[in-house]
Order: structure tokens, then sequence, then C-alpha cells
């Protein structure tokens, strides 16, 4: 009974935004990705929860929120097979897969100790490159690559 | 838009062809003042000579005048002034400017906050387009054409930038490269890569020998200490390579030997004296195309 009450405390979202699919371990740098961080919306996060396809999942619920397609986008980096649903009513309205962004601005460390990002104001830039299932980061400054563990 | 050149990639075939042709017109008659009334900033935040000298001298014979700094340590780059607000500052006062930045990325950052052309003289160990231009040149000048050559790239092809460039602008027309060097200076995988999505033949070698006689562009490079972090693996490759007169018995009678400059130990100076030394010639050869890659971003060629 007592599980019972805790499962439909989760659910009870009236509107807002639900990101399931998101790999456990990326769960915090989604938070960051979103800047979630800091804002007033309720937000409810499970981590580690039973996946049937990837094992262990994290999800993120946020209540009166909604995104904009290039904001979700992001999450692609981290977590390609994450799903999005947008709630109204209680009602699941609509569910988006996310696309791998082209160009990425603000979110990821350039990997290059010498890259003027690293050393003055500068937002960071990136061209997203997928190659053989990895994705790296092509600098928009120094035409350095840098793996997806840049991301802040 | 201002049209900047930070990058090799950033001009397209066309205007690479347009810029050396325009050099060709420059070098018959190197004192042109077209650029009248005009003033070029060259701010130089680390040291350079010839890059510096050609660049001024160049502005200078075009009829313009120059402002600048050799050497950020007595700016106000010393009392913390971001490089932003420098740029901002001196794009203000002038129509173009001529930078060079121990940082890499430098150069394209101060094209987006600039009001004026901005040219890349060098950031860091990232790109040295005018370098790259003034290459294409010599290989043309000397060659008579840029299609189908076959271009010997020796010494450091791991952190040398000038190889880099040349390969990707000369990737544009049909080449063959080998790639001369030690297992610890190999051309990086992404420039193979690059290769073989388009369909360009590459062989890779340690020995210096063994395709000096069948290539048509032999390009020296300095094994360049101050890239190095490891001062073992230094000792271990610089002077791996020494290029002698006695060695170029069998070699095409077309073939010219190019080195971006300084050399230390990779070219014997009994080489100078041979039909196929054109590094200095090649280093004149600066001042010709960054005539022209001035005179083609302010619009007047």
């Amino acid at each position: 009974m007592e599980n019972v009450n805790k499962e439909l405390k989760v659910s009870a979202l009236e509107n807002g935004t639900v990101l399931d699919h998101i790999p456990a371990e990326n769960v915090y740098k989604a938070l960051d990705i979103l800047n979630l961080k800091g804002i007033e919306n309720p937000i409810t996060i499970g981590i580690n929860l039973n996946s049937k396809l990837y094992g262990r999942k994290g999800i993120i619920k946020i209540a009166d929120r909604f995104f904009e397609d290039d904001e979700l986008n992001r999450l692609a980096l981290i977590a390609p097979h994450a799903t999005v649903n947008i709630i109204r009513n209680f009602q699941v309205v609509e569910k988006r897969k996310l696309s791998m962004p082209d160009r990425i601005e603000g979110i990821a460390r350039c990997m290059n100790p010498k890259c003027i990002t690293n050393h003055q104001p500068v937002m960071t830039r990136f061209k997203v490159i997928e190659e053989n299932g990895e994705i790296s980061l092509l600098c928009h400054y120094c035409e350095k690559r840098s793996d997806i563990k840049s991301l802040f | 838009m201002n049209k900047s050149l930070i990058s090799i990639q950033d001009f397209s075939k066309e205007e690479i062809l347009h810029v050396l042709e325009t050099a060709k017109e420059f070098e018959q008659n190197r004192t042109q003042h077209i650029l009248e009334g005009k003033v070029i900033a060259c701010i130089f935040f680390e040291p350079s000579t010839r890059t510096r000298l050609s660049f001024e001298t160049a502005v200078n014979r075009l009829g313009a005048k120059v402002i600048g700094f050799s050497d950020a340590s007595n700016t106000s780059v010393s009392k913390g002034e971001t490089l932003k607000d420098t740029i901002k500052m001196v794009s203000n006062y002038v129509d173009m400017i001529i930078m060079r930045h121990p940082l890499e990325g430098s150069s394209r950052y101060a094209s987006e906050v600039s009001s004026v052309p901005v040219v890349n003289a060098g950031d860091g160990a990232n790109q040295h387009p005018s370098q790259t231009l003034l290459d294409l040149y010599s290989i043309m000048q000397t060659q008579g054409r840029l299609d189908h050559l076959k271009i010997n790239m020796v010494g450091d092809l791991k952190y040398g930038r000038t190889t880099h460039s040349l390969l990707q602008a000369m990737s544009h027309f049909e080449p063959e490269f080998v790639f001369t060097s030690p297992d610890e200076l190999k051309m990086p995988v992404e420039y193979k890569d690059f290769l073989d999505d388009k369909g360009i033949r590459y062989t890779e070698t340690n020995s210096l020998e063994e395709h000096l006689d069948d290539c048509d562009i032999l390009y020296m490079t300095r094994v360049q200490q101050e890239r190095f972090t490891d001062p073992m693996e230094y000792e271990k490759v610089k002077d791996v390579y020494r290029l002698e007169a006695s060695m170029l018995g069998n070699v095409r009678k077309n073939m010219k030997i190019l080195h971006p400059l300084p050399r230390v130990n990779e070219i014997d100076q009994d080489v100078d004296d041979t039909p196929y030394a054109y590094y200095f010639k090649q280093a004149e050869n600066g001042l010709y195309v960054r005539m022209a890659i001035i005179s083609y971003l302010l619009g007047y060629r």
C-alpha cells in the first residue's frame, strides 16, 4: 500500500515535462545541460530505476516547464535514447524523440589547454561530430577535438 | 559583413586561385600604392621576425600606414585587458587588423568582435594561413601548376601546423602525398581520414631517401622544440633527418625544396647552392602573397 502511494505521488504531474530513459549516471549532467539547477519549479528526480530496455535508468520530471527543441536536443549528447513526454492536465499530450544538435554553445569546455576559451571570458562553441557511433566536439575557435566528457 | 582570413579553410578554391594570381601581379610590380590613406594594425602578442616584417613591408608597399606592437609586455594587455577589449579598441582606429597571438582560436574570436577584417598571422599551433598561401604560390611558380603533383612532407608531421594546413589547401588539386617522419611524429589520424574521405593517395615512410627521387616538391620542416612537453622525446627525434647536396643526384629535374624557415640542421648549407633549393625565394614570395591577401580582403583586388 505504501509503495502505491509513493508511485502516485511521483507520477502526479499536472502540467510539465517528463524526461525518461536517461542513463542513470548522466542525470546530474542532464540537470546542468538543461539549466535546471536553481530554478523554482518542483522537480522530481529518479536515479537507478529499473528499465526493461536499458538496465538502470534515470528520470526527471519538471512541473510547469516546457522546453524548446533546441534546449532539449542538447540532452541527446549524453542521453541519445531519452524520451520526452509533455504532460497537460495529467495526460501525455505529446511524445518527442531527441535529435543530435549540429552545434552547441556554452555547455562544454574545450580540452585544449591553449585554447582561447580557457583563458578569456569567451563562450565555447562546438560543432558536434558523430563518427562510428562516437560523439566528439570540434572547437569553433582552436579547431581541436574534445570528447564528450568535456561537457559541464 | 567583413571577410577575414583566419583558417585556410575560410577560402574557397576560387579565392585561393584569385589570391595567387593577384600575388603574381605584385611580384611583377611590388610597389603599388593602392591603399593610400588606409591604416592597418599589426598587433603581435608574441615575437616573430619573418612574418611581422613581411606583413609590415606588404602594408608599406601598398601605400598604407602601419600601427601596432611587436610585444604585448608594454601594452594594456599587461594590465589585464582582455583580448576582446584590445580588439574593440584597435578596430575602431584602423581599416584592418593583422594579429599573432599565442593562444589557439584567438584570431577567430578577434574576428568576431572586430568591426574590420582580421588576418591571422599565427594563433599558437593552430593556423597560419598566409604561410599556406605562400607555400601554394611557391609550388605554383616552380611547377607551373598546382594539379596532380607529388608532395613529400618531411619532419615533424605531428605538431607542424604548416604541413596540416598545406595538406588541406592542396586537397583541392588532386595531389599525391608522401609523409616522411619518425614514428613519434607521424601525420595525425584526422588528417589521414580527411585524405581518405577525399580519395587522395598517400604513403608513409621513415626513410628520407625512399621518396627523394620521385617527388615534385620536398617540403622540409623543422622539429620544433617548443611543441614538445617531454624533453626526452625531443632529444630522440631532433636531428633525425639531414638533407645534403650529395643526396640529390637522381631527383626529378623540376623538384624543388621548400621549408617554412627557420631551418636548423635538417638542410645542410651545401644544398643552398643547388638548383633545387627554393626556400629563400619562398620567403620572398611571402611578401607578394601578403600584399595580395590584404588588398583582396579590403576589396581592392
